[in-house]
């Protein structure tokens, strides 16, 4: 039986297509560096989502994987002199390598534990990026050089980088489409929706749940990596459970098990934050709250879920 | 005198605090493991009442003159009556779906909490006077003990076995562990389950509030004194594996001792010593200590 295909499914490559163009003509209407942000805390915010909507799993430590992926690739570029895009690929598998150990370690128990095991993984990490030398405790790495891509390209250049950000997160976003709509995506949905009949279909499901996490988390690191050329600092804060809860917190905001959801999320929260924190100050993270609230308790499919929905009522096919 | 080269006062002092924070840890889990066993949610503003009884009392004393003693009682209630509140009118709504919304809800309440007091406190921090009638010290001969630091383990460890006793071997209790095996059931009997979730909840929320109350004198009383501990009490949560009451006390004790241990002999890992032993508890028994998988 072909289950219909929704709207929103069938115009999604369509959808994607203009996003695409407005992408590439966004950073002469808006400033860059806020349109970068975006664009990092979206990859993070996805790759995230591919864990916790399509494989159910709550990692509540992805701030691990952003935070060491970021001074990985800041050391890498600023104390070792490679080119950025070294740089952010040493971020990206320090990352995944960092998600395959945590990962192992996790999958051994499932839900609220799951959640509270990376929680406490992460925050190892948090306190050894306190106290480690090199990674400049309270401080940070500041001061990263953006460098020249490839050696050629100058990416002092905000416009320059804004296209490299911009490749770096269609790549990192391809690859989660990709593996939301293979067969591997699909045993990652069954495992989600009922564990048990998974595991009696013959699937090794700690193998699956594992690739699931390293991807996740390697395209984290990817985000944080990238961020850290960016903003040319690697901070504290990136490694923080409150980064962890943010990134949740787009997610759920965006729409939990949606595609364009933690982009939409990721932006939201973006824009909110850069408004507020000239006019409210230390409300922000009230403010993050409330919205936490209200999405988990009247609002839980979140802005796209919504809309999907709203859509589907409405019967346009 | 010494052992393995390191001064028995050293050694003493640095187990007594081991044991305080231990008692902290105990307590703390405690009233995680029992809002877990009826409600099935992960409080994760547990370390945000934790400071807010901190505050309460600090404010009692500051602003009305209410002292150290009768905070003690005043503050869990009125932080406790907090809890039941958020019980009624937020989690109650949440208990048909997936655990993990109770995590994700009270993780937005905890932002909430530590951002208004971080707004009208700062994150400087505030002192407590440890009161007159535990000031002081007594030397035990071999180490110096500071009477309140005594008294916060005797509190501490009376409320823990207090709470194991009330759930072990009494009525009440008997109801609540029914309620945790088959609410439909207990409610047949003609048992208030709702009434005693909401009890449940108040309870576990007025002990990190009592906690808190007990750490003021001895730590800063900061917006920001509870999230940091939280975690450290989540990873002891997933060592004791929360099958057991008593579970969650005498794991939370042990680690507490063993990091006061971890400072002694190796201060550089004695944040990290409690992760590090997670994991290999894990690797080991992924149910926990005292665990049922």
């Amino acid at each position: 039986m072909n289950a219909p295909v929704s709207f929103a499914e069938s115009k999604l490559p369509l959808l994607l297509g203009v996003l695409f163009v407005i992408g590439l003509i966004a950073p002469f209407a808006v400033y860059p560096t806020f349109l970068m942000k975006i664009l990092c805390y979206a990859l993070f915010a996805c790759a995230f989502n591919l864990l916790l909507g399509f494989a159910g799993l709550l990692s509540f430590g992805h701030a691990a994987f952003l935070g060491t992926a970021g001074y990985v690739c800041g050391m890498m570029v600023r104390d070792v002199g490679v080119t950025p895009e070294v740089g952010i690929l040493a971020g990206t598998v320090a990352a995944g390598l960092l998600g395959w150990l945590f990962g192992s370690l996790a999958i051994k128990r499932t839900g609220i534990y799951f959640a509270m095991i990376t929680l406490a993984l992460a925050q190892m990490v948090f306190f050894l990026a306190i106290q480690i030398k090199e990674t400049g405790g309270e401080d940070g790495l500041q001061g990263v050089p953006r460098g020249h891509l490839f050696g050629l390209l100058d990416l002092s250049d905000n416009i320059a980088m804004y296209y490299l950000v911009f490749a770096i997160f269609c790549f990192g976003f391809f690859i989660i489409y990709r593996t939301i709509h293979s067969p591997f995506g699909q045993i990652l949905k069954a495992i989600r929706e009922n564990e048990p009949r998974a595991i009696s279909l013959g699937y090794d499901v700690a193998k699956f749940k594992l690739i699931a996490f390293i991807i996740s988390a390697a395209l984290a690191g990817m985000a944080g990596a990238t961020k850290t050329l960016v903003f040319q600092l690697a901070s504290l804060s990136d490694v923080h459970w409150h980064a962890s809860g943010e990134v949740v917190l787009m997610t759920l905001l965006g729409g939990l098990g949606t595609i364009l959801g933690p982009i939409v999320g990721a932006a939201t929260i973006v824009a909110l934050q850069t408004q507020l924190a000239d006019s409210v100050g230390s409300w922000v993270t009230v403010i993050m709250g409330v919205i936490f609230v209200i999405c988990v308790l009247s609002f839980r499919r979140g802005i796209v879920g919504e809309l999907q929905a709203l859509i589907k009522r409405s019967g346009v096919n | 005198m010494e052992i393995f080269g390191i001064s028995t006062a050293l050694l003493g002092s640095q187990l007594l605090v081991g044991l305080i924070n231990g008692s902290f840890y105990a307590i703390l889990s405690l009233g995680l493991a029992i809002i877990f066993g009826l409600l099935n949610i992960i409080n994760f503003c547990h370390g945000a009442q934790y400071m807010m009884g901190a505050f309460v009392a600090w404010i009692a004393l500051t602003r009305f003159g209410i002292n150290y003693w009768v905070a003690l009682i005043a503050a869990p209630l009125i932080v406790g009556v907090v809890g039941v509140l958020i019980e009624r009118l937020m989690l109650r709504r949440l208990y048909k779906l997936d655990h993990l919304y109770g995590l994700l809800l009270t993780f937005g309440l905890a932002l909430i909490f530590e951002g208004i007091f971080r707004d009208q406190f700062g994150i400087s921090g505030e002192s407590y006077e440890v009161p007159e009638l535990l000031s002081g010290g007594v030397n035990l001969g071999f180490m110096f003990l500071p009477i309140y630091r005594g008294w916060v383990i005797i509190a501490s460890l009376t409320v823990c076995f207090g709470t194991w006793y009330m759930i072990e071997r009494t009525k009440l209790g008997a109801y609540l562990r029914a309620g945790t095996e088959n609410s439909a059931m207990v409610q047949a009997l003609g048992i208030n389950v709702p009434l005693l979730i909401t009890f449940t909840y108040g309870y576990g929320v007025a002990l990190a509030a009592f906690a808190g109350v007990l750490a003021a004198p001895i730590f800063q009383v900061n917006p920001l004194m509870g999230s940091n501990l939280i975690i450290v009490v989540f990873a002891v949560v997933v060592i004791g594996g929360m099958g057991s009451i008593m579970g969650s006390i005498l794991t939370g004790l042990g680690l507490g001792l063993i990091e006061g241990l971890t400072r002694v002999f190796y201060p550089e890992a004695s944040s990290v010593v409690v992760f590090v032993i997670m994991v290999i508890v894990l690797l080991l028994r992924p149910a926990g200590l005292f665990g049922k998988s």
